[in-house]
């Protein structure tokens, strides 16, 4: 289904992931969005903090809640989507191409692994 | 369908003046007094006002109007207004039940409203009576040993709580890293914790929204500082295994913070200190008829077993041999204040007001007819909206959109339509366990006559939504206004008004 893309891991809390290497760029996934409603900001942290997997690294506000991000993985973060800032509905838009939000360098790759595949997170989703 | 608003009974159309902003109705040199000229030389400004406050922009925005100019205008604006002067409040988890006048009346004698907050301790030996007076009542109330009166608002009740927790694990050599939290708890629950140094753990309920003694139980190790629990939860459903939850954390050296949220459920009926929590939070606002800010000041009580009360706020009050109540300064193990002077007094009045109008007896009938309320409005919209955890409700009733999701309604658009049936809107999407929720708490405060018109206005909008789905999702149509786009608000807020961006804007 393209609503969950084959090239990325997905976490249950709802973030996706696509490794390159040994970094990997973070959002949320088409559920998630679908389920916040309109994003209206992203708090992001700085590039060159740690980040631990299942860890909070931020939060996404939308007209209804504020939800923590949780980080599939752990590293440090190298790069952040500074367009969110100014334009938050990307999230919304194309929460897996322009609506990113984090790029992690993974300190630990055998950690992907644990996530899931889109399949395996649209079973996930079915069972809710 | 004919006329769409024939089944609309509660309300009818009104005479709603148009009203622009006070700014705009300045003309310059307009004044509402004028006053003689001085008949004694005028000092210069700067020899009276410190130079740091004076202005030097020629007060420019500053409004000038007349007086019926600015007595109409507000006059105007809270003819807009919504309150619990006007009808039903049913937002849920708020408790927004009436406040009785006579609150108001206690609050504004002229002894009371008028002390100043520097006098001496021997000229408001009334006062400090009054508190400790309302101190007794809360902690006879909630079945705890202490309180003291100076958090200013629920969260800052909390804070205060998790303070203490934090200071008695530290006296014992260790303040622990992490505290529980369910996910049915009170929204403001992480944040306290955090603030406080500590991580949060949420445990996820069980499948009828009650806490998991299994996942608690795995959970609390001597890492644990401690429980923070809302009962009854943010489901409106009564945590039964409370006690043994208590017991639990207790038998692993842990505290249990009960959010008192939810206290409009209990008082008169069961007291937290009875089921085991060690400490607490009140919300004067909502179980004790002050009133909800509007920003304004606010009291947020805290309570505590005889354990923790050497770590209470500094001062607190105590009563002395002679009969008199003083301030007790001598606190070595205390946290430190959380607040100038005593907190707002105000707010203290009109909560001892409300307890000794009511009595014991008529503290306990409020909570039933409450609890009573919730489920009356639980029975008669069973049917018509989906209910997403089973369980008899305590003092609120959580339903959800899932029943009209299939006419391409959302629980926001359930909110507008109400509007136009003349009713604050329930709340919306909380508690976050339950999604699409519309969580309503009609409180005590309502006569069978207005939870009737409730409940007809939400039957009729479920049968809009099946017959007439389009007109519900463009609703409010009676308001004043049409439906707001929430999201540019919330991603563009215009918060003040500038002379400058009016006037760019009336150029564009």
């Amino acid at each position: 289904m393209a609503n969950y893309p084959d090239d990325l891991q997905y976490t249950k809390d709802h973030e996706w992931i696509r490794v390159t290497g040994d970094s990997g760029r973070v959002g949320i996934t088409y559920y998630a969005q679908e389920s916040l409603g309109d994003v209206v900001y992203v708090d992001l942290p700085k590039v060159g903090v740690k980040v631990t997997a299942n860890e909070p690294f931020g939060s996404v506000e939308s007209v209804k809640a504020v939800s923590e991000l949780f980080s599939p993985v752990s590293g440090e973060v190298v790069e952040i989507n500074e367009k969110l800032n100014d334009s938050p509905e990307l999230v919304n838009s194309v929460p897996y191409e322009d609506g990113w939000m984090i790029v992690i360098k993974l300190s630990n790759t055998s950690e992907v692994d644990a996530l899931l595949s889109a399949a395996e997170y649209e079973d996930f989703l079915n069972e809710k | 369908m004919s006329n769409p608003n024939a089944r609309i009974k509660k309300v009818k159309t009104h005479i709603s003046q148009n009203e622009g902003l006070i700014f705009e109705k300045s003309r310059t040199g307009t004044r509402a007094f004028h006053l003689p000229v001085a008949d004694v030389p005028a000092p210069a400004a700067e020899e009276l006002v410190p130079a740091h406050l004076l202005r030097h922009d020629d007060l420019e925005g500053l409004p000038e109007v007349s007086e019926p100019e600015v007595v109409r205008h507000y006059t105007r604006l809270s003819t807009w207004n919504y309150g619990t002067d006007t009808g039903m409040f049913p937002l849920g988890s708020c408790t927004m039940k009436y406040n009785p006048k006579f609150n108001e009346w206690a609050a504004r004698l002229p002894a009371i409203a008028r002390t100043h907050p520097l006098a001496p301790e021997a000229a408001i030996r009334g006062n400090l009576r009054l508190i400790k007076e309302l101190e007794d009542s809360l902690c006879e109330i909630t079945g705890l040993d202490a309180c003291s009166l100076q958090p200013t608002a629920g969260a800052h009740g909390e804070l205060t709580g998790v303070m203490m927790i934090r200071a008695a694990l530290e006296e014992r050599g260790d303040p622990r890293k992490y505290i529980l939290i369910p996910d049915a708890a009170h929204g403001t629950n992480p944040a306290s914790a955090v603030m406080c140094g500590y991580k949060v753990i949420t445990l996820i309920s069980k499948p009828n929204g009650l806490l998991d003694l299994e996942a608690l139980d795995k959970a609390m190790d001597d890492s644990v500082a401690g429980l923070m629990i809302t009962n009854p939860n943010t489901l409106g459903i009564f945590e039964e295994d409370i006690a043994k939850a208590c017991e639990l954390i207790h038998s692993r050296g842990g505290y249990v913070y009960m959010d008192g949220a939810n206290m409009n459920a209990l008082v008169g009926v069961a007291r937290p200190g009875d089921m085991g929590a060690d400490v607490m939070h009140l919300n004067l606002h909502k179980t004790f008829s002050t009133p909800h800010g509007g920003g304004g000041p606010g009291c947020g009580p805290v309570l505590v077993k005889k354990e923790l009360e050497p770590y209470l706020p500094f001062p607190t009050i105590k009563r002395n041999p002679d009969g008199h109540s003083s301030f007790d300064y001598d606190r070595p193990k205390s946290i430190g204040r959380v607040k100038a002077f005593y907190g707002n007094y105000g707010m203290m009045v009109r909560a001892l007001a409300y307890i000794r109008a009511l009595g014991p007896d008529g503290l306990r009938m409020a909570t039933e007819i409450a609890v009573l309320n919730a489920n009356y409005v639980r029975h008669h919209l069973e049917n018509d909206y989906d209910i997403p955890f089973d369980g008899p409700a305590m003092h609120e009733v959580v339903f959800n959109d899932k029943k009209q999701q299939a006419f391409g309604i959302r629980n926001g658009d359930i909110a507008k339509r109400l509007i136009d049936y003349g009713f604050h809107p329930p709340t919306m999407s909380f508690p976050l366990v339950a999604p699409g929720a519309i969580m309503i708490e009609p409180t005590e405060s309502e006569s069978r006559e207005e939870l009737d018109f409730f409940i007809d206005a939400m039957k009729s909008i479920a049968r809009e939504c099946e017959e007439n789905p389009d007109f519900v999702k463009a609703a409010p149509h009676n308001a004043r206004l049409g439906r707001l786009d929430e999201t540019a608000a919330a991603r563009n807020p215009v918060l003040r008004w500038k002379p400058t961006e009016v006037a760019k804007a009336a150029a564009k």
